[in-house]
């Protein structure tokens, strides 16, 4: 196999066989959502011939599906399919938000959030929304459909824990009840158009008196993956969620980081601009899931 | 090599091509099918110069292979004038002088034509996030805004 090949198959079952003859004929196998990063990387790092398997025709990575207990987003759905859906928007707005930071409008015309979290850039926008909502991978390989959650599925820089021939089918999303909102911020030098510095998802449950019930915290591009942060959601349930437990919650963040420099923004910077982050982001989720 | 076959749907006609599977639908529009109205300037999804409608939706034609437009509707600069003359918006662009070398423009366009179709009538901070994927080293974009507003307004309320 030292030839490029496309495949486009039109079911798992395919898919999967797909995967298994390439690999067992000493072939590489390339899975492809929007290619949004694919195609850049096989210009410009790794031009090794390959066969790619496009995953965009599956019924299942194409499945939006709205329940009433439950959300489930198709793997290879784009980022303006899914911005598109005003009742999507609506109800997990931190995680839209994500998804709409990702490149241009252009970029995301193909880039999907199934595709930024297999990347598993470690300033893959969608990916410490997906964690704050606690939202989970469902998989398909040989042995059936497994599921883990966002947080364990991130194993490394662009390291999945997808194994030989598996596939991600999309991401389940519990529902927000009333009282519960999600919100995502990163830090850039610049308005649009560029990598997060920094980036923190956060999703806040409060009860009728504004108390914080329970709390999700996320911290993205400060680590070698997006981590999710117990000791900052720690510092925030049971509070109002007022500026003392913000910045509480903000030093928590601080703590759980092991940032690098680059020439994005050195190490000590990024410290300071996570504790930023979850407080403006905590502020957000609180106010929304206020009502306010 | 082993060549795809590959019929697609674009400006209107059905077009057949065969393609190599690593090929980016840039690579075929221009030195395929000679239509080289689309620009390459980064070929990694930065600079916006190959914008083009999949579906009516906007993408860089270097972000997709070839393959991929395989059963869809593509739109390039060249199916955006009717067959009368310039659309508005590429009248507006000349009026304004919203260019000056030249090769930005047909993205500009394309992706002006995609934000008009989903926002007639945009305000000018919608305009410059959703170009902001069009890089433009002549302009400094000013002129490029007031065009697209008159192109907006132009639409909604035709002379």
């Amino acid at each position: 196999m030292s030839a490029f090949a496309y495949v486009a198959p039109k079911s798992v079952e395919e898919t999967l066989a797909t995967l298994k003859t390439v690999q067992a004929a000493g072939g590489r196998a390339q899975v492809m959502a929007g290619g949004t990063d694919l195609i850049v990387q096989m210009r410009a790092v790794d031009r090794t011939p390959r066969t790619i398997v496009d995953l965009k025709f599956l019924a299942e990575t194409n499945r939006l599906e709205i329940g009433a207990q439950e959300t489930f987003i198709g793997a290879t759905l784009s980022s303006a399919v899914l911005n598109e859906n005003a009742q999507l928007v609506q109800m997990f707005p931190g995680l839209l938000e994500a998804a709409d930071l990702i490149g241009s409008t252009q970029v995301q015309g193909r880039a999907s959030i199934g595709g930024n979290l297999c990347n598993a850039s470690p300033a893959g926008d969608t990916i410490p929304a997906l964690i704050a909502n606690g939202a989970v991978c469902v998989i398909a390989g040989a042995n059936g459909t497994r599921e883990m959650p966002v947080e364990a599925f991130v194993v490394g820089v662009q390291k999945n824990a997808l194994q030989p021939g598996e596939i991600l089918l999309g991401l389940r999303l519990k529902n927000h009840d009333a009282r519960t909102a999600d919100a995502y911020q990163r830090f850039i030098p610049r308005t649009e158009m560029d990598i997060a510095v920094a980036g923190c998802g956060i999703c806040l449950t409060l009860d009728a008196s504004g108390t914080c019930t329970a709390a999700r915290v996320s911290i993205g591009a400060v680590a070698p993956t997006a981590l999710l942060v117990p000791t900052a959601a720690d510092a925030l349930v049971g509070t109002k969620v007022d500026d003392a437990a913000l910045a509480a919650a903000g030093a928590a963040c601080t703590a759980a980081s092991s940032p690098i420099s680059d020439r994005r923004g050195t190490a000590d910077y990024r410290r300071k601009i996570i504790a930023v982050l979850c407080r403006r982001v905590g502020a957000i989720a609180r106010d929304r899931a206020l009502g306010a | 090599m082993q060549k795809v076959q590959v019929e697609t749907r674009i400006n209107g006609e059905t077009v057949e091509f065969l393609c190599e599977p690593q090929q980016t639908l840039l690579e075929v529009l221009r030195d395929t099918l000679g239509k080289t109205g689309t620009k390459e300037g980064c070929g990694s999804g930065d600079c916006g110069a190959c914008s083009i409608l999949l579906d009516g939706r906007l993408v860089c034609a270097c972000l997709m292979l070839a393959v991929e437009a395989s059963g869809h509707n593509v739109t390039t600069i060249e199916g955006i004038a009717g067959k009368d003359g310039l659309h508005p918006i590429q009248q507006k662009f000349l009026e304004h002088a919203a260019l000056q070398c030249g090769i930005c423009t047909p993205g500009l366009v394309v992706a002006t034509k995609a934000l008009l179709d989903k926002h007639p009538n945009p305000d000018e901070e919608t305009i410059r996030y959703w170009l902001a994927g069009n890089l433009c080293r002549c302009t400094g974009y000013d002129k490029i805004i007031r065009a697209v507003q008159d192109a907006a307004a132009t639409l909604a309320y035709p002379a």
